[in-house]
């Protein structure tokens, strides 16, 4: 190694900065930064545990200890790395070049050792612990510490999900401070004190969080581990995977740790831009629906003597269905195509590719949940085609925005990582959130947020009345703050004028209007055009150069693109229940997630021929004719679009499984019915995608304009439904997970207390909710919510409510208490 | 400046034997609330920099200049000022601010009143250790007194100052007499002490301004007020004037509260309280409480003041003197006063945390006879492991006996060890390999 000649030029300070020297080196660093970063971006690493970029500094474990000199004088004592701010003319000495330090660290370590039990032989931590890596590099090679060690039993189980080794507990506090300030859900303490001190939860109280798995990651020892992964591995015998999770529409990264064809666990990756380096616990622990005892592998077609289903040869099966779809389309009436909202952009455009070219329909939706015609006009005109680079909304502009508005959305429930950025924003900045909704949930609470309270259906009338009502005009003059934000959930769908009414209100103040679906593919398909009017790319189907556009890219005859917009999912299953439609086409729709399962049903019965692509039995594969296994996520490579509209790509997990994605299906199958999708692999169908590009039909689509209905009310009998999805809940996808599902919120049923008495429910008892078609009977639960209102979780435990009632959020529901003691 | 004992006026304690002198009555015929009176007509500033000029230093140990304590706190902030009175005594030896408490609480609530028209507090808490339940009742009655008088409450005296006083009982841990920690506890959360930057002054009880002070040093506030800072300076030294409550405890005569000039020296003060009790000569002690490294006999002409103690190699603390004669086995007290630690270490950090616990040990078994020389050098690593490498100041006075125990008693220790070396040779390993 050469020695530069020259002095190597002055390092310039810019504005805001300080020049300081670590280890001799001089750096450049910002204002407030700690000194533990700056070193670690001149490559110095210095051990730590209780610090953790993301969470406030502690000084807690002592275990980065420097030597420090401020204005040439030395401090007295070595100084905690992660609680110190740089300052001009400081001199830092690690221990690379303090023996103070030094023997510092090594002080410290030896100390969290002597209690620990070193038990990394037989610890899930064992293989990737920071304790056990700091320890070789920056410990003793033995201890002096010939004493009785402090013991606890163990483990202690402080949710079905996580359980706790005292013993191992370095007591750096990363997890009780993860639990209060990014997750706020303070379930988790650190109790007595001195050596006795542990971490712990109340009797009886558990450690109840949507993102308790993340405690376990960020650990440094292995203090915490999941009742999941527990014992199942080593870290040194699991491929890493990078991946996508497929659960919500936040599009986290993740990585995939998996060994022998098998996931073992989820991890949370990292990406500062969506996830940060947080997971919610769904999108960790729920995995192993993969793999369940159930999964389809093998096609099967209904055999026509004995009516029922049975295993057959992919040739057999492709050619069964081609035939029956072409019978459809040209003798019955045609096909409709129910795409789901759970895939990839690969695969969402190849059931939108098939319809229009294999079915020659555009009776095409991926809405696999109540929805609207105005839903439709939003997305076309307001959604489609947004992105971080074309400027739409982003999970970094909600950190800087002066206030949030939530609109049918429940972030925690529905989208997680939303809900974590917002709480950063309210916590850390000066964001203002606002949730319009029946009642305070837990998330507007830990948001720092404002209910705007309003009866189910009546939220378009209060968005109107924001401006004019004097307990909201705050919200309205908040949101005309620039930057603002409005987010607006897929329960807007149930309600009619809503999406007209925020686009109204985002016009008057200047917000920027955000659409966050609940399921991963639902932003993706949009974009893909799996909707009956709109191709690809955003293109209106009524608009002849776009129609053109893609005929051109498809290798169609000029015209062969019907002009005109297709049936919507209610209207596809009310043709094929009327007669009217030969055939569906359909991909991962459960039917009780619809608005009226009992019409899907009766559709699927009622159509002539039905194809199901799926992972698992549903009540569409009963009623199949042919069904077609395909790939789960971890099976295949593609992409997701979350709702920022951000590309989210993630390759194969597990490779030469012999699963095949969506689009290769439909790929083969349009072969048998003699078109092309070009859609054998991922890659092919992103690449014949691309090559649409972006339209230069300038038309733009009109945005809705439907008229703010009153608020509605229920009649002298009823009560109105609030509903909405819970995280963790009967979603198939979180099927084989015992311990996640232990952690679900209990349902209950809500109302306020004015109600409660007038139909005499007694909180704490039961309460039925019925409509005609069914009932359910939850504990009655006080809360805020307007009076005439009932909320109940959509679809948690007993309380499934399309599958029960065939009612959602707006419908108008009886309540009875339910009579005590009985079964009467 | 003179260090001479006598002629020993009392101040502090002036009133405590005094017929009931803890009521209002007794307080104001012996010129209580007439500082009060002449602090409400002058400027809070001129008030802060009486205290200043004055040159007290806190009481509870660490002797921070009081007035420049005061003259932190922002004015003009539009937030909300506090006085936090920190009377949660806990140190062992330690027997000052109850005493006082009992005798003259009046004089704590004058000067708490004094102070937070200084720094222009509208609210102040007392913090009382918890176990000290009579302390407390006293403590509520005088403020109940004061109350009653007009001297809290809105508008006292017609000065348009108002204030409001709460006696608080902390839940019995050494940590809440550290200062954020004792804001934290206060505040109702769990108590350990708070990373500082920021400090009180500027981000205290509630994230408000808040000035914590000593029961002695606020009650020595009055005095200053009536007497001038040039009379509180011709007490002690110059660094450390004024009076000072010295608590003589262990084998003297007459153990007890000595109210003397700072810089005041043990043999002065023995001869105040009679001397080593039945004549055993002295061996060792504390200047400030068990956190202040030991004396011996070298000591007794030592100069009790911050200066005088730290040159000596120790600490004033809390003027907590705690006196051994030759009866008593170094290990055996340092083993004590470590247990002491290792029970009220907070958990917070490493050093403390893990460092009380492995120490114990060690000494219970050097002191069980089962110890080895090398024993004595694990012991001092650990200490240097431990001493200003913790989260706040329980470390380092956790080590401090016994580092100056093994210091100036070293063949004690050893000692210890010979009898193993005859019985066993070396002990049993546990675990850790």
């Amino acid at each position: 190694m050469t020695v530069a000649p020259e002095k190597s030029a002055e390092l310039v300070v810019p504005e805001g900065h300080v020049k300081l020297t670590i280890d001799g080196l001089e750096v450049v660093a910002p204002k407030g930064e700690l000194l533990i970063r700056t070193a670690e971006r001149l490559g110095i690493v210095i051990p730590r545990f209780c610090d953790h970029p993301l969470l406030d500094p502690a000084g807690a474990c002592r275990q980065c200890l420097v030597e420090v000199e401020m204005g040439g004088r030395p401090m007295p004592k070595p100084q905690a790395s992660c609680t110190m701010t740089v300052a001009e003319g400081m001199v830092v000495k690690t221990q690379h070049t303090s023996p103070v330090a030094d023997k510092a660290q090594q002080g410290v370590m030896e100390l969290l050792l002597i209690n620990h039990p070193l038990d990394c032989p037989i610890c899930d931590k064992g293989g990737e612990c920071p304790l056990q890596n700091q320890a070789l590099a920056h410990g003793r090679a033995d201890s002096r510490f010939h004493e009785t060690k402090r013991t606890f039993p163990k483990p202690i189980p402080i949710s079905t999900q996580v359980l706790l080794d005292r013993e191992r507990c370095v007591l750096c506090q990363r997890c009780t401070r993860f639990s209060s300030q990014i997750a706020g859900d303070p379930f988790i303490e650190l109790l007595e004190r001195g050596a006795q001190q542990q971490i712990g939860i109340a009797q009886e109280k558990p450690f109840q969080s949507y993102f308790s798995g993340n405690t376990i990651q960020i650990c440094p020892v292995g203090a915490l581990t999941s009742a999941a992964y527990r014992f199942r591995s080593r870290p040194f015998d699991l491929v890493s995977t990078p991946s996508v999770c497929e659960h919500c529409s936040s599009g986290c990264a993740e990585r995939t740790d998996w060994r022998r064809g098998k996931v073992m666990r989820k991890l949370a990756g990292e990406d500062p831009e969506v996830n940060e380096e947080w997971i919610c616990d769904k999108g960790r622990f729920a995995f192993r629906y993969a793999t369940a005892a159930d999964r389809l592998l093998r096609p099967m077609v209904r055999d026509a003597d004995s009516g029922q289903l049975r295993e057959s040869s992919w040739t057999e099966a492709l050619r069964v269905a081609a035939e029956g779809l072409a019978k459809a389309r040209d003798e019955a009436g045609g096909v409709g195509v129910l795409a789901g909202g759970r895939l990839t952009v690969e695969d969402a455009y190849a059931y939108g590719k098939f319809a229009r070219v294999a079915l020659r329909t555009n009776d095409v939706d991926f809405r696999a949940r109540p929805h609207s015609a105005e839903e439709l006009e939003f997305l076309a005109a307001s959604v489609v085609g947004t992105s971080p680079e074309s400027g739409g909304v982003t999970f970094r502009q909600l950190e800087s925005a002066p206030a949030v508005l939530c609109v049918a959305f429940e972030p925690e429930e529905e989208a997680p990582i939303v809900f974590l950025r917002l709480r950063k924003a309210a916590r850390k900045g000066r964001t203002k959130v606002f949730h319009l909704g029946q009642w305070t949930s837990p998330a507007v609470d830990k948001t720092f947020g404002t209910l705007l309270p309003c009866v189910p259906g009546g939220e378009p009338a209060a968005i109107e009345g924001l401006f004019f009502n004097s307990g909201t005009a705050e919200a309205f003059e908040a949101l005309s703050g620039s930057g603002s934000v409005i987010l607006v959930g897929e329960r807007a769908a149930e309600v009619p004028g809503l999406f007209s009414s925020v686009l109204r209100l985002a016009e008057r103040t200047g917000a920027k209007a955000a659409w966050i679906p609940r399921r991963a593919g639902e932003r993706g398909a949009l974009d893909a055009g799996v909707l009956p009017n709109l191709l690809p790319g955003g293109r209106q189907v009524t608009d002849g150069t776009a129609r053109a556009e893609v005929e051109q890219a498809w290798g169609l005859a000029a015209g062969a693109l019907s002009a005109e917009p297709g049936r919507d999912t209610d209207a596809i299953l009310g043709a094929a229940a009327a007669g009217e439609l030969g055939g569906l086409l359909v991909g991962g729709v459960d039917p009780y997630d619809l608005a009226d399962p009992e019409l899907a049903l009766r559709a699927i019965e009622r159509a002539g021929f039905v194809v199901s692509l799926e992972l698992r039995p549903s009540a569409v594969t009963e009623r199949a004719d042919v069904v077609l296994p395909i790939a789960p996520s971890t099976e295949k490579s593609g992409s997701y679009l979350n709702w920022e509209g951000r590309r989210r790509e993630f390759g194969t997990t597990l490779d030469g499984t012999g699963a095949l994605p969506d689009c290769r299906v439909l790929d083969t199958l349009a072969v048998e019915m003699d078109a092309d999708l070009f859609t054998q692999t991922p890659a092919a169908a992103r690449a014949n995608l691309e090559r649409l590009g972006a339209t230069a039909s300038t038309r733009r689509a009109e945005p809705p304009a439907v008229p703010a209905p009153p608020a509605p009310g229920a009649g002298e009998d009823g009560v109105l439904l609030a509903t909405w999805h819970q995280l963790i809940d009967n979603g198939s996808l979180q099927d084989e997970e015992p311990n996640l599902a232990g952690t679900a919120r209990t349902p209950v049923a809500r109302l306020s207390a004015a109600t409660a008495e007038q139909f005499g429910v007694v909180a704490g008892e039961q309460v039925t909710v019925a409509t005609e078609r069914g009932s359910v009977t939850l504990t009655a639960e006080p809360a805020d919510l307007p009076d005439g209102v009932v909320w109940l979780p959509l679809n948690s435990g007993v309380s499934r409510l399309r599958r029960e009632l065939g009612a959602g959020h707006g419908a108008t529901v009886s309540l009875r208490p339910q009579a005590r003691g009985g079964n009467s | 400046m003179t260090n001479e004992v006598s002629p020993l006026t009392p101040v502090l304690t002036k009133r405590w034997l005094s017929p009931r002198s803890w009521t209002i009555g007794t307080y104001e015929q012996l010129e209580g609330y007439t500082a009060l009176r002449k602090a409400l007509k002058a400027h809070p500033d001129q008030l802060i920099q009486l205290c200043k000029d004055s040159g007290l230093r806190g009481r509870g140990g660490a002797g921070f200049p009081t007035g420049m304590k005061w003259g932190f706190i922002p004015q003009g902030d539009g937030k909300p000022h506090y006085l936090v009175i920190n009377a949660d005594e806990g140190e062992p030896g330690t027997c000052k601010d109850i005493p006082l408490m009992m005798a003259d609480p009046h004089s704590l609530v004058e000067g708490i009143i004094i102070t937070s028209y200084a720094i222009r507090a509208n609210f102040a808490a007392i913090y009382v250790r918890g176990e000290a339940l009579h302390c407390i009742r006293r403590l509520n009655a005088a403020v109940k007194e004061a109350y009653a008088a007009g001297y809290l409450g809105k508008d006292i005296l017609g000065s348009g100052f108002d204030l409001d006083v709460v006696v608080h009982a902390g839940a019995g841990a050494y940590i809440c007499g550290e200062e954020t920690a004792l804001l934290d506890s206060l505040e109702g959360r769990r108590g350990q002490p708070r990373l500082k930057p920021p400090f009180p002054a500027t981000s205290g009880l509630y994230e408000s301004p808040t000035v914590v002070n000593n029961v002695e040093t606020i009650a020595s506030v009055p005095f200053i007020v009536n007497g001038g800072s040039d009379w509180f300076r011709t007490m002690g030294r110059d660094r450390s004037p004024g009076p000072k409550i010295y608590s003589l405890s262990g084998h003297v005569t007459n153990p007890g509260q000595y109210e003397a000039p700072m810089g005041t020296t043990l043999r002065d003060l023995l001869e105040l309280a009679g001397g080593m009790k039945d004549g055993i000569p002295l061996k060792f002690w504390t200047p400030g409480g068990s956190s202040t490294p030991l004396f011996t006999a070298e000591h007794l002409d030592v100069p009790l003041d911050f200066e005088g103690a730290a040159e000596a190699g120790s600490m004033l603390g809390t003027t907590a003197l705690q006196i051994f004669n030759e009866t008593v086995s170094v290990p055996w007290a340092v083993m004590k006063w470590t247990e002491f630690y290792k029970h009220e270490s907070c958990g917070k950090c490493t050093p403390c945390r893990e460092g009380t616990y492995w120490l114990t040990q060690i000494l219970q078994r050097m002191v069980r006879g089962e110890g080895t020389p090398a024993d004595i050098e694990t012991l001092l690593d650990i200490c240097d492991n431990v001493l200003g490498r913790s989260f706040c100041a329980l470390g380092d006075g956790a080590v401090s006996p016994i580092t100056s125990g093994i210091k100036y008693f070293k063949d004690e220790f050893l000692a210890l060890c010979e009898t193993n070396a005859v019985s066993t040779g070396k002990h049993a390993l546990a675990g850790a390999h």
